[in-house]
């Protein structure tokens, strides 16, 4: 528990001091993607790398949050502040009861059926013009701002969304460690084993479904008010997938594992971008050499390739 | 403690159980015994809310449990083993241990996240708890150990201690002794009478007649899912209809 809290301490100061380092270039605004990409792959494995169930719609439940947060913000004028709660616990009540049904499905079943559902939210978010600008997006979405201080440059952007991410951090890993935590990779490991002890895993999966989209939800709320620009794209089912690949990359079941993975993801593209029209090609390959030689992801795989190789130097020395 | 009162059990067109009835008594280690396909499992599967019966009912200490899931019969103490032990292999022993005490605890998903005071003295007390039983199993050496790397002797183990981490009134063992060595049945057998001990009323289904015989106070013989014979184990050895069931009959 101590070593846990003393990771956690050292990971919130690395976060804390990168813009010294990284300020004023282009990447400061890709750290602010990392950030919210981390939130959302940390609200995914939630779902998936503890409880073990899947969602193929989390971008659905992003997008809401977003949308929610931006259309209060500008066509009804409400301060961001109280705007993003609203959409949280909107987005929390509509997973809650669209959960209920859904996840007594199991396997390719509940994937397809939260498939559908980020489909149907993409297309609301396209079809309802008058609301959310259909394709051509929505605009001039109001920064954040605390006393005045408005979070309108890269910079402050960071800390903003990177609060918020050491938060939401904190907050799992808490609960990951916690009896609720233990139910949930119960239920992941042995369903009837779980229940049979007392767990009540019809009620735990939808509990952790509506906070999984809750978390979307907030990442998507600040997406809007960092960005000030929404179109439904970014919310579409290619997303949902990379998200899933972020989790899986970094590691079911593992906090610091979907931050690996956000990062990775994030990042990634940015260095291929030299490679012209051949990044998607090294970015698929790279990602299956990282499955195939990595498959409990980065936060298992990293400390396994340090140590054979730290083993084999080990070897020579004595040969 | 625990009475069945005409279960019957027909999956399609085969009739699995007909009219079973029998009464388990308070303290007692009562096993259920039959050949293969006799319905031991269906049976237990019924009692303990896995499925769901076609005709009958299932009352413990009075009140009927019939049709009640797995979740809501843990709170009222009762708990089952597995015959293929479902241990939860991607925790360590001690985390399965403490997963047993979920009933025993109460703090919700928000209070969890947030490290109210309440829920770190109760995590402390899920911590004492889970050791507390480990070390009744005489597995508390292993607490670290990856569930799911365990030998099978050693899992059934741990299997039984995170059943009685719920603190059971009654636990149902599916044929605990599948799969043991010798040595390991003969502390097996140990460990149920201590379960005993405790006030615990156990109930198995068991193919080793050694260990049934040994330690049971009654025994209920099953045969094409109907029951045969009910007894102690003197008179059960004696019947010759269960001789006939198990051996064959000559006519």
């Amino acid at each position: 528990m101590k070593r846990e809290l003393l990771l956690f301490i050292c990971f919130s100061i690395l976060i804390m001091l990168a813009p010294q380092i990284f300020a004023g270039g282009y990447l400061m605004n890709v750290l602010v993607f990392v950030g919210i990409n981390t939130m959302l792959a940390i609200a995914l494995n939630l779902l998936l790398g503890y409880a073990g169930q899947i969602s193929l719609g989390h971008a659905g439940f992003f997008g809401l949050g977003a949308y929610i947060s931006g259309i209060l913000s500008t066509s009804y004028s409400l301060n961001p502040w109280i705007a993003m709660p609203v959409a949280a616990i909107v987005v929390g009540c509509l997973a809650g009861i669209i959960g209920f049904p859904v996840l007594k499905l199991k396997g390719h079943y509940l994937a397809m059926a939260t498939l559908g559902l980020g489909i149907i939210i993409f297309i609301v978010f396209n079809e309802t013009v008058e609301l959310t600008g259909g394709p051509s997006g929505l605009s001039s979405i109001p920064n954040l701002n605390i006393a005045g201080i408005s979070f309108d440059s890269d910079v402050k952007n960071y800390y903003l969304i990177w609060g918020f991410t050491l938060a939401v951090m904190l907050f799992s890993i808490n609960l990951a460690n916690s009896r609720v935590g233990r139910a949930l990779r119960a239920v992941h490991d042995s369903e009837v084993a779980a229940q049979v002890l007392g767990v009540n895993s019809r009620i735990l999966k939808v509990q952790i479904f509506a906070l999984s989209a809750v978390i979307s939800s907030l990442a998507g709320s600040l997406y809007a008010h960092t960005m000030t620009f929404l179109s439904p794209a970014s919310f579409g089912f290619n997303f949902s997938i990379e998200l899933l690949t972020m989790v899986v990359i970094g590691g079911l079941g593992s906090i610091y594992g979907s931050f690996l993975g956000a990062a990775l993801l994030t990042l990634l593209p940015e260095f291929l971008r030299g490679a012209n029209d051949y990044d998607i090609i090294i970015y698929g390959a790279l990602l299956m050499i990282m499955v195939m030689f990595m498959p409990g992801g980065l936060v298992r795989g990293i400390p396994t390739l340090f140590f054979k190789l730290f083993k084999q130097k080990g070897e020579t020395d004595n040969a | 403690m625990l009475e069945v009162i005409g279960i019957t059990q027909i999956f399609g067109g085969v009739t699995a159980l007909e009219d079973v009835s029998f009464i388990i008594n308070k303290g007692d280690i009562t096993g259920v015994i039959g050949p293969n396909g006799a319905g031991k499992t269906t049976l237990f599967n019924i009692i303990t809310g896995i499925y769901r019966q076609t005709l009958g009912k299932v009352t413990l200490e009075g009140k009927d449990v019939s049709g009640l899931p797995p979740e809501r019969l843990a709170r009222l103490a009762m708990v089952r083993t597995f015959q293929n032990i479902e241990l939860f292999g991607g925790m360590t022993v001690f985390e399965n241990v403490m997963v047993g005490m979920h009933t025993k605890s109460t703090s919700g998903l928000l209070a969890c996240a947030l490290k109210m005071p309440w829920s770190i003295s109760e995590e402390r007390g899920i911590h004492d708890g889970a050791m507390k039983w480990l070390e009744f199993c005489g597995i508390a050496n292993l607490a670290d150990h990856a569930a799911g790397s365990l030998p099978f002797g050693k899992g059934r183990l741990l299997e039984i201690a995170r059943a009685l981490a719920i603190e059971p009134r009654i636990i149902l063992m599916d044929e605990p002794a599948a799969g043991l060595n010798s040595q390991e049945t003969v502390a097996l057998a140990q460990l149920i009478k201590r379960i005993r001990d405790l006030d615990i009323t156990v109930v198995l289904v068991e193919h080793d007649m050694e260990l049934v015989m040994d330690i049971c106070d009654r025994i209920i013989v099953l045969n094409l899912g109907k029951k045969l014979a009910e007894g102690t184990p003197r008179e059960i050895q004696e019947s010759s209809e269960v001789i006939a069931a198990y051996l064959g009959d000559d006519d």
